[in-house]
């Protein structure tokens, strides 16, 4: 007797064609409709009236300036936390002390609480109402309502950004390579230069992609601490929202269309450094 | 280089990890540290390296106080359990990272650097594997890697932490029996820890067995095998039973029935013997229990046998019988030990 049917054995954990069908059609039209829907639609309000008035919209010298800012903001609060975030994850990462679990909470702190309060903080801090305030003002400092008070805020709100993403991998990679390291004569910036910054470099360059495009995207806390002077102290996020309430629809939407292809690149360079790194890079996500 | 540790203790947390560990490594010298998890090997192995620093005692190098000197200054061949390779550099670059990290006064100019790469991996039978990445290599090439590295800086003492650890049976011995030869080729001081005795008997000249922080014994294979000081290395090294007895004129009663075998001073203690250091006997004074397993082991077999307690639980000893004895499984059996050990209580 002999069976001429295949039989064809099924992974235990895979799913019949018809399931897989209705679960990929689903994740479709929900990505369709909540991402690419939305982020079409800013290019093509952006681009209504033509390439000329999208130019007009952003060489206009407000959104210029807002531009500007929000360039400043980002390489002042990127840098810090680039150096911050590596600090704090090598103290958390290859030593040991007490505290250690307080410190990984506070530096996941901006991430538990809203925008909206990291700036008042700042406002309380600074404000004329507060101890600090008037004092900086007498030696001709203003931090809140200008450019400081906005990159404090940012850099508040972005500082989990490198530590969060180097933490995990550091702990995983441990303090063996360091050791090497040491027993073999190396100093411990030789050590750090030679031996911890290439083991994370992918690692790194990721938190800061995610830290970058957050600095340039923040809305609530800097709106706290911006006051909104066209022109001074608005940001790219700050201006957009600003526009959009004039009915300037075209001009809020040129604007927006910068930071939806700043995110579209960081989404790119993500993909091109997860391809690069690995499963490492996706380690620290939270 | 000889190395003279004196009265170390080492806390973690008041934890004492090592308490009061005195030893003396003669110069080129192949010792093993030799203990079960937690006993202090690699404790003490990473004091000797500096990667560690003791709460009180010292360690000298020679004449001098290594115990002030942080590990740059103590150049120590130091190869980790898992090599500790560094992944983003090649064989090359990791042998010569030792070298290229020097002060520049000292530092070798790059031609040098290159032609000492060669010649160590030349040593390490390696040649040709240059520019392979650490994960290119299988497990047995990385350790040789690893103690190229180590060799590059000229170490005044080579210290390895289970050096055959993370590697499989067959490539473990030959690397056992190529160490050796690389050592008395160099004629380093070396030092290594393991929890395998096997290794550490076939392998060091003298072994340091440790237990709870603390040295129970020192000396060669046959010293700890055959004259074995404290309970705890008659258990440890090898098979061995014990039992409750006690000494009273001379006589080494069990359960109060003498047993066939005698002794010079009284006392109470437990009884150690190995298994194959007992004989099968008629005679009325010797040990006697139940046969509860019976299992072949090469030439000979050996018989588990329960031995009643007075209600309690039996006590537990294995022997070697020959292979043709009227020993099988739930038959009483008779026996003597032919050598033993009584370690006082």
């Amino acid at each position: 007797m002999s069976d001429n049917r295949r039989i064809s054995f099924r992974n235990p954990a895979d799913e019949s064609f018809s399931t897989k069908l209705i679960l990929v059609a689903l994740t479709l039209v929900f990505l369709a409709f909540f991402l690419f829907l939305p982020l079409v639609s800013v290019f093509y309000e952006a681009f209504r009236e033509g390439w000329v008035t999208y130019e007009e919209a952003l060489l206009e010298p407000d959104a210029w300036a807002a531009i500007r800012l929000t360039l400043i903001v980002a390489a002042i609060a990127v840098p810090l936390n680039l150096v911050f975030g590596l600090a704090a994850s090598w103290a958390i990462a290859k030593f040991e002390f007490k505290g250690k679990a307080f410190l990984i909470t506070l530096i996941d702190l901006p991430f538990s609480i809203s925008p909206v309060i990291s700036g008042l903080v700042y406002v309380l801090l600074f404000g004329s109402g507060s101890l600090l305030g008037p004092w900086l003002k007498s030696y001709g400092i203003e931090i809140l309502f200008a450019v400081p008070g906005i990159v404090l805020a940012t850099v508040f709100v972005t500082f989990p950004f490198v530590a969060r993403e180097l933490i995990p991998l550091m702990q995983d990679q441990g303090t063996g390579d360091e050791e090497a390291a040491l027993s073999l004569g190396a100093s411990g910036w030789q050590t750090f230069w030679y031996v911890t910054l290439p083991n994370i470099k992918w690692g790194l360059l990721y938190g800061v992609l995610l830290c970058n495009a957050r600095a340039m995207g923040e809305f609530g806390a800097v709106s706290v601490v911006s006051g909104r002077i066209r022109g001074l102290t608005n940001t790219m996020p700050l201006h957009v929202e600003i526009l959009y309430n004039e009915y300037n629809m075209v001009a809020a939407f040129a604007v927006a269309s910068l930071l939806a292809l700043l995110a579209l690149v960081t989404l790119a360079l993500k993909t091109f450094l997860e391809l690069r790194f690995g499963a490492g890079a996706a380690g620290g996500r939270h | 280089m000889e190395v003279k540790i004196n009265n170390i203790r080492k806390e973690f947390d008041r934890f004492a990890a090592l308490n009061d560990v005195s030893l003396n490594i003669a110069s080129g010298e192949l010792i093993a540290l030799l203990g079960p998890s937690g006993s202090g090997k690699t404790t003490l192995l990473r004091l000797i390296a500096g990667l560690d620093f003791p709460t009180a005692g010292q360690i000298f190098f020679g004449e001098e106080d290594a115990s002030r000197h942080s590990v740059q200054e103590r150049n120590v061949g130091f190869v980790f359990q898992h090599y500790a390779l560094f992944r983003h550099m090649t064989v090359a670059q990791n042998i010569g990272f030792g070298l290229k990290v020097r002060p520049s006064a000292s530092r070798p100019p790059k031609s040098e650097i290159k032609k000492r790469v060669s010649d160590l991996l030349d040593m390490v039978q390696l040649s040709g594997l240059e520019n392979r990445y650490p994960n290119q290599l299988s497990g047995g090439q990385r350790q040789r890697v690893a103690l190229a590295r180590a060799m590059a800086i000229e170490p005044r003492i080579l210290l390895l932490d289970e050096p055959f650890g993370a590697l499989d049976a067959k490539v473990r011995k030959e690397l056992r029996r190529w160490l050796r030869e690389f050592h008395d080729r160099t004629g380093h001081t070396t030092v290594f820890v393991t929890h395998d005795q096997e290794e550490a008997l076939e392998l060091a000249d003298r072994v340091v067995v440790m237990s709870q922080g603390k040295i129970e014994q020192v000396g060669s294979a046959d010293d700890v095998y055959d004259r074995p000081q404290s309970p705890f290395v008659f258990s440890f090294i090898g098979e061995s039973s014990h039992l409750p007895v006690e000494v009273k004129n001379g006589t080494v009663l069990f359960q109060g029935e003498p047993i066939g075998i005698s002794e010079k001073t009284d006392a109470a203690g437990d009884l150690f013997f190995r298994p194959e250091d007992v004989v099968l006997t008629d005679e009325k004074d010797a040990l006697f229990g139940k046969v509860t397993a019976c299992r072949r082991l090469a030439g000979t077999r050996i018989a588990e046998i329960d031995i009643a307690n007075n209600g309690h639980d039996p006590f537990h000893v294995e022997v070697e019988v020959p292979l043709h004895a009227p020993v099988e499984l739930g038959s009483e059996a008779r026996f003597r030990p032919t050598r033993w050990k009584i370690f006082n209580k």
